[in-house]
């Protein structure tokens, strides 16, 4: 080989070990961040959130004064323990695949007389929809360690699915993204935000069993619809209505890929 | 009065580790609203724990802390049983106490 050669081969080779050095550093920084969260589980704030959706679950409110312990989630009225890694589901009463915080704003109406309108308009950290955080904080805390169990039996869930598979992969708005593009790969990042691989089985159960969860740089407590809303305004694309059959229609995309997968909730995020 | 806090202690090898998780805003003093009004301070600024009633750490905190403080330490000591007293008093001179029997 010629000198050139040489010269060249022996910087490919110091570039490859430093690749290599640089991609091995990167691991240690994930390790560390791993044991960070680690960490972090103890003395989630989330559990004072679970705390005061008990109470709102428990206590007499709305027009009838009553509270939402009559309320079904799918496993019968007032059964709250692993209701949530059922969700989304189809319920008869409503003929309606709802997801948990659907379900709640129904339950307010049939049981409390309450208005689901305020509900829907407020932002997630204003009354009376901040209290829906706090609702979902508790009952997918009652979901914790049970398996993701939604099923595709009813022919609506299907649907739901397929709309939700669809959807994950319709590239619209100013960037033309779709949820695709930032989750449709595996091994991207975002800044220091790892981004899961949703259509397999194991991200979508990093998403799905992660959130409702905490959110500790800004101090919030975020339900489903809150993070899924917040993708949709990543994306720059118009506001979903809340609870509306888009946000359910991706919910019961990730849910189903996620089945069998062990619910965390409720988490605790950067 | 404020929120409730949540309090675990267990005993190992003669060391009792408490670990306290408060509801509190933590408001610096420093952050404005949406109208440009500055949002004044709220924020712990006494924390006394005690341990079958003797005081066994004191806290002076100041707006550093953030919001829903986890505070966690160790105490030389302590049984399982011992009853776990953790009291914080706030810039507006709210204060909270909760207790938990040491596991």
């Amino acid at each position: 080989m010629d000198r050139a050669s040489v010269g060249i081969m022996a910087f490919l080779m110091v570039s490859a070990t430093a690749v290599t050095v640089a991609y091995a550093q990167k691991d240690a920084a994930q390790d560390s961040i791993e044991a960070y969260r680690e960490a972090l589980q103890d003395g989630n704030p989330a559990e004072l959130y679970e705390a005061s959706g008990e109470d709102l679950w428990k206590t007499p409110a709305g027009p009838k004064a009553a509270s939402l312990e009559r309320c079904d989630l799918g496993l019968g009225p007032g059964v709250v323990k692993g209701a949530y890694a059922q969700l989304p589901r189809h319920f008869a009463d409503t003929d309606r695949v709802q997801d948990l915080e659907s379900r709640l704003l129904t339950c307010m109406q049939t049981l409390q007389g309450k208005d689901p309108k305020p509900y829907i308009e407020a932002s997630f950290t204003a009354p009376p929809k901040e209290e829906m955080n706090a609702l979902a904080a508790y009952i997918s805390g009652q979901s914790k360690d049970a398996p993701i169990a939604v099923t595709l039996a009813h022919p609506k869930e299907q649907a739901m699915y397929d709309l939700g598979k669809r959807m994950f992969n319709y590239q619209g708005g100013p960037y033309d993204f779709a949820c695709a593009t930032c989750h449709g790969q595996e091994g991207t990042r975002i800044r220091l935000q790892d981004l899961p691989y949703i259509p397999s089985a194991k991200g979508a159960a990093a998403g799905w069993s992660s959130w409702p969860a905490y959110r500790v740089s800004a101090g919030q407590m975020w339900s489903m619809q809150w993070r899924l809303n917040d993708c949709f305004r990543q994306q720059r694309f118009p506001e979903p209505v809340y609870t509306s059959d888009a946000t359910i229609a991706l919910s019961m995309y990730m849910a189903a890929t996620a089945n069998g997968a062990t619910m965390k909730t409720p988490g605790i995020k950067r | 009065m404020g929120s409730p806090m949540k309090i675990r202690a267990s005993v190992k090898d003669g060391v009792t580790e408490i670990k306290v998780l408060m509801g509190h805003e933590m408001e610096t003093g420093q952050r404005k609203d949406a109208n440009g009004a500055v949002i004044p301070a709220w924020f712990i600024n006494e924390v006394t724990a005690k341990l079958d009633g003797k005081t066994v750490m004191q806290a002076q905190w100041g707006p550093s802390i953030s919001k829903n403080p986890y505070l966690a330490f160790k105490v030389k000591g302590g049984k399982a049983g011992d009853k776990v007293s953790v009291t914080w008093v706030d810039n507006k001179g709210d204060t909270r106490t909760d207790e938990a029997a040491a596991t």
